[in-house]
C-alpha cells in the first residue's frame, strides 16, 4: 500500500512533464530533449523564490508558468521555426531538432552551474508528515500531486473543450490537413511548444518541492519523460497520465524492494518491454 | 584494387606512417594528446561509418566503452593482454546487435532515446552486482604505456578505416546508401533494412568496446561512473558531425580542431566545459549542416563553378 500511493503521488509529477512533453513532440513535432533543463530551471526558479523571498513555491508558479511559457515560444520562432522551415521530410526535422535541442540542453546546463554553482539544492516546504491508511507521507508530496492533477485536468479540458484546443488536437493528427482547414499552422505549433515547456517548469517547481535537483539532473528527466511519452503512445494524454502512474509506481517498488540505485533499470525494463510488443504506445493502434 | 585506388591509399598508407612516429619525436604533452586524438578518431570514425548512412544518432559509445575498460579490469591479471581487446570487441558487438535488434526495426527516435539511457542503464546494473558482492573500484596496474597504447590505437584506426573502405565497396554499403536515401525505396527492392542496419552497428559497438579495453591501463582506476561516463557519447557525436559523415575522412578533420579546443577550454575555464559541448552543437546544426565535410563540397562546386565561367 506504502509503494502504491507512494508511487501514483511521484507517478503525478511524472505525468505532468510528460504532458508538457507529449505537446511539444506530438503537436509541435519537435523533440525536445532540453525538456529536463526547462524542468530544472523551473526548480530552481522555485528555489530562488522561496529561499530569497520566502514566496511558497505554490505562489511561484503563478510567476514561472508566464515565464516559461514565453521563454519556449521565443525558442521555438527563434530557433526551431527555421529548422521546420527547412527540413524535408519529417526524419530531417526530427535529426536536427534532436541534435539543436541537444546544443540547447548543454549551453542550458552549463549556464546553470555558471550561475548557481554545481551543488545539490533542496529546501524544506510543508515536509511534515501527513497519514493516509496507517502511513505517513511527507504533505508537499501530496500538494504537488493534487496540482499537477488539477493542472492535467485542466489542460484536458481545454484541449477537448475549446477552439483553441481543438485547433492544436487537429495539427496533433495531421498538419498538412490542418492547414487546408484554415489553421495558422506556424502559430499554433509555437503555441503547443510554449504551453508544452510551461507545463514541465511547472512540473519541475512542484517536483522541487521534494527532489533535491542539481544543475546536470535535467537529463534523467528527459529520458523519463520520453519513456512515458513513447509508452503512453505520442499526442494521447489518457495513455501519458496511466504510463507515468505505472512509471512512478514501478520506480518506487524497485527502490524500495531491491535497490534505489537501479531506478533507471526499471524504467528501462519497461521500455524494452513496450519496444518488443507494443511501440505504438498502450493505447495505440497499429499502424496500417 | 586498380592503379587508380592504388594512389588514393598511398597518401594514406604515409600518413598513418607519419602518426606512427609521433612518440618517438614529440613530447610526452604532445603524445598524450595524440593519444586522445587517437582514441577519438576511432570512436568517431567507427560511429559515423553507422551514422552516417542511416541517419540514426546512436548514443551508445559510452555504453561500450565501458564495457571494454571493464573486460580490461577484470581480466589483465589472469588473460595475457593482447585477448582483452578481442573479447571486449566481441562483448560490444553482442551488445550492439542485441540493442539494434530490439530498436532498429522502429524510427529513429526510438534509437536515440534507448542509446541515450544504455551507459547509464549498464552503469546501474554494474554499480548493483558491485555492491552485492561487495566490491568496488579496481586497479588497473599494468607495464603497458601510454607509447603501447598509442601504438595500439592507431592500429585499431586503420582497421576501422579498412572496415569503412570495405563497407563502401560491399553490397551493404550500397544497400545502405539506399536505406540512408529512402528506407521505403530500399525494402521494395528488396534489402532487408532491419538486418543491413544491425549488422552495421555492431562495428561502432566492437571498435568503442575495443578502445574502452586498450584505454583501461590509462585510467589506472576503474569505477562504474568513470567508465560509464555518458559525456563520452556526446563529444564522439559531436566530432563525427563536425566533421561530417558523408566522407571516410570526416570525423578525423573534426577530432583534430575539437580536441585541441576541448583541451585549452579544460585549462581555461573547466566549468565551462557543457557549453562549449552546447554551442559547438547548435553551430553544427546552424551554420555547418554536413561538417566540414559538406563546406569542403561548397567551396569545391563555388571555385569549379567559378573556373566554368
Amino acid at each position: 500500500m506504502f509503494i502504491l500511493i507512494t508511487g501514483l503521488l511521484l507517478g503525478g509529477t511524472y505525468a505532468l512533464i510528460a504532458l508538457g512533453l507529449n505537446l511539444q513532440y506530438g503537436v509541435a513535432r519537435i523533440m525536445n530533449l532540453a525538456n529536463g533543463e526547462l524542468l530544472v530551471a523551473g526548480g530552481f526558479a522555485a528555489f530562488w523564490a522561496y529561499t530569497a523571498a520566502q514566496v511558497s513555491p505554490v505562489a511561484a508558479l503563478v510567476l514561472v508558468a508566464p515565464i516559461a511559457f514565453a521563454v519556449n515560444w521565443l525558442i521555438y520562432r527563434i530557433m526551431l521555426q527555421p529548422l521546420v522551415s527547412r527540413a524535408k521530410s519529417r526524419g530531417a526535422l526530427e535529426v536536427d531538432s534532436i541534435l539543436a535541442t541537444f546544443g540547447m540542453s548543454f549551453a542550458l546546463v552549463g549556464i546553470m552551474t555558471a550561475l548557481f554553482g554545481g551543488g545539490y539544492f533542496n529546501y524544506a516546504y510543508l515536509a511534515q508528515p501527513v497519514d493516509i491508511f496507517g502511513s505517513s507521507y511527507a504533505q508537499n508530496r501530496l500538494v504537488a500531486f493534487v496540482l499537477a492533477a488539477l493542472i492535467g485536468l485542466g489542460l484536458w479540458l481545454w484541449l477537448s473543450y475549446t477552439r483553441a484546443g481543438l485547433r492544436l488536437r487537429a495539427l496533433a493528427v495531421n498538419p498538412a490537413s490542418a492547414r487546408l482547414v484554415g489553421i495558422d499552422t506556424r502559430a499554433a505549433s509555437a503555441q503547443a511548444f510554449a504551453l508544452g515547456g510551461a507545463i514541465t517548469a511547472v512540473g519541475g517547481a512542484l517536483i522541487s518541492m521534494f527532489f533535491t535537483l542539481d544543475a546536470s539532473v535535467g537529463i534523467l528527466f528527459t529520458m523519463k519523460a520520453l519513456i512515458i511519452v513513447i509508452m503512453g503512445g505520442v499526442g494521447d494524454i489518457r495513455g501519458t497520465i496511466v504510463a507515468a502512474m505505472i512509471l512512478g509506481i514501478c520506480e518506487t517498488a524497485v527502490a524500495r524492494l531491491i535497490d534505489p540505485g537501479l531506478t533507471l533499470a526499471a524504467a528501462y525494463v519497461l521500455f524494452l518491454g513496450i519496444l518488443l510488443f507494443r511501440p505504438q504506445g498502450l493505447f495505440g493502434k497499429k499502424p496500417t | 584494387m586498380n592503379a587508380q585506388e592504388i594512389g588514393k591509399v598511398i597518401p594514406w598508407a604515409l600518413l598513418l606512417l607519419a602518426a606512427a612516429f609521433v612518440p618517438v619525436v614529440f613530447s610526452p604533452y604532445w603524445l598524450s594528446m595524440a593519444t586522445t586524438m587517437a582514441m577519438f578518431v576511432v570512436l568517431a570514425t567507427s560511429w559515423a561509418l553507422f551514422s552516417g548512412p542511416t541517419h540514426y544518432i546512436s548514443l551508445a559509445t559510452a555504453a561500450f566503452f565501458g564495457v571494454g575498460t571493464f573486460v580490461t579490469g577484470l581480466g589483465f591479471q589472469t588473460l595475457p593482454f593482447w585477448m582483452l581487446p578481442l573479447i571486449a570487441a566481441a562483448l560490444g558487438g553482442i551488445l550492439a546487435a542485441l540493442v539494434g535488434m530490439v530498436t532498429l526495426r522502429l524510427s529513429g527516435v526510438y534509437f536515440v532515446i534507448f542509446t541515450l539511457g544504455l551507459a547509464e542503464l549498464v552503469r546501474q546494473l554494474v554499480t548493483w552486482v558491485q555492491n552485492q558482492t561487495g566490491q568496488r573500484g579496481m586497479y588497473v596496474l599494468t607495464s603497458i604505456t601510454e607509447r603501447d597504447i598509442y601504438w595500439m590505437l592507431l592500429g585499431l584506426a586503420a582497421l576501422v578505416y579498412l572496415a569503412g573502405w570495405l563497407i563502401g565497396r560491399s553490397k551493404l554499403g550500397f544497400a545502405l546508401r539506399i536505406i540512408g536515401n529512402d528506407e521505403t525505396v530500399a525494402r521494395h527492392v528488396g534489402i532487408d533494412t532491419a538486418l543491413a542496419k544491425v549488422a552495421l552497428f555492431t562495428i561502432p559497438g566492437m571498435a568503442a568496446a575495443a578502445v574502452g579495453a586498450i584505454l583501461a591501463p590509462r585510467y589506472i582506476y576503474i569505477e562504474p561512473s568513470t567508465a560509464f561516463a555518458p559525456l563520452l557519447s556526446f563529444q564522439v557525436v559531436i566530432m563525427a558531425l563536425l566533421g561530417g559523415t558523408g566522407r571516410l575522412w570526416g570525423p578525423l578533420a573534426g577530432v583534430i580542431p575539437f580536441t585541441l579546443l576541448w583541451e585549452f577550454i579544460t585549462r581555461q575555464a573547466p566549468n565551462q566545459t557543457l557549453l562549449l559541448l552546447g554551442i559547438v552543437f547548435l553551430l553544427i546544426v546552424y551554420v555547418l549542416p554536413g561538417g566540414f565535410v559538406g563546406l569542403w563540397a561548397r567551396i569545391r562546386r563555388r571555385f569549379h563553378q567559378g573556373g566554368g565561367a
